[in-house]
């Protein structure tokens, strides 16, 4: 599905299979995220394999839907360190606070 | 000073009049506008995953069946106008703008009866189970500021996408806007339905009723 015939810098981006390949994979774990809700795991755990398949589809629509994947290195270089970073920052200085709520909870 | 050492720094892509990023300043200004957005959801999703772990009495109040049923729902029509969305941009760089306004309303669709679901299920949380912003029945009334604040905030993003579409379909298909304006309008409704990728397993899975 790439259309070459303009010689610009178009980042030719994926084919329209893959496109709907990775929006099934997307469904797939949206529904897998669905049965571990069945499974009555501990919060705890049932949030840390929450965020993970999360960002796991984060990547995907990023890399693909988002057209990451065929953009310049240095475009990704520029925008996930730097949210990541911050994200870093906000872990640090900002979130211990709330850990103090740990501590508050009834025994 | 014209010699070969600032004539190459000259050549540099970093030197100006050139995009280091290979990409149009729309393209790079709505990525920077998702860097700062993703903070913010960020910054809300975190402190409710904190909140979360630490009551213990935190409300269930969705059961598998109906309220789960409906939010997957949701999910996939967020997720299929995302379809939709990626084939009006490969249409747009194809030069087809019949296809591409033709897609770009069937994500207007997908994005318009998302937000029917969401509002038919806050209205029934809030008249039928008694959930508002300040309290709710079963637990800590924190529940309410967080259900109401999250969804609100991403509901509010999602209509704020569906005008955004309209504007840029009905310019795109007189020719006003170009195939990058397009794909800038998709960069920002891939973003939307990556937030809802977070918020309903960690909003909605988090608190299923058994």
């Amino acid at each position: 599905m790439n259309t070459l015939a303009h010689g610009e810098e178009s980042h030719a981006g994926a084919s329209v299979g893959t496109n709907i390949g990775i929006w099934v994979g997307l469904v797939a774990i949206t529904f897998l995220e669905v049965f571990l809700a069945y499974m009555q795991l501990p919060p705890g755990l049932m949030l840390s394999i929450l965020v993970i398949l999360s960002v796991v589809k984060a990547a995907l629509i990023m890399s693909f839907f988002m057209h990451l994947k065929y953009e310049k290195v240095s475009l990704v270089l520029f925008l996930i360190p730097a949210t990541i970073f911050c994200l870093c920052m906000m872990f640090i200085f900002f979130f211990p606070e709330a850990l103090r709520l740990l501590e508050m909870r009834p025994h | 000073m014209h010699d070969v050492k600032t004539d190459v720094a000259m050549e540099s892509a970093w030197s100006g009049g050139k995009s280091p990023f290979a990409i149009g300043s729309k393209k790079l200004g709505m990525w920077l506008f998702i860097v700062s957005d993703t903070l913010t959801f960020s910054a809300l999703l975190i402190t409710y995953s904190y909140s979360r772990l630490t009551n213990p009495d935190w409300p269930r109040p969705f059961p598998i069946y109906p309220a789960i049923a409906f939010s997957t729902t949701m999910t996939i029509v967020l997720l299929a106008s995302s379809l939709t969305m990626v084939m009006a941009v490969m249409a747009s760089q194809r030069n087809d703008r019949k296809k591409t306004v033709m897609w770009m309303v069937a994500t207007m669709v997908g994005g318009l009866l998302f937000t029917g679901l969401h509002l038919t299920e806050w209205m029934n949380m809030i008249f039928k189970e008694h959930f508002t912003i300040t309290g709710n029945p079963e637990g800590t009334p924190l529940f309410g500021a967080v259900f109401f604040g999250i969804t609100g905030l991403h509901m509010t993003h999602v209509m704020i996408g569906v005008i955004y579409l309209g504007i840029v379909a009905v310019g795109y298909g007189r020719g006003k806007f170009s195939a990058e304006d397009v794909e800038v309008n998709g960069l920002y409704w891939h973003f939307v339905d990556l937030v809802w990728m977070f918020v309903f397993p960690l909003i909605y899975l988090m608190s299923v009723k058994y």
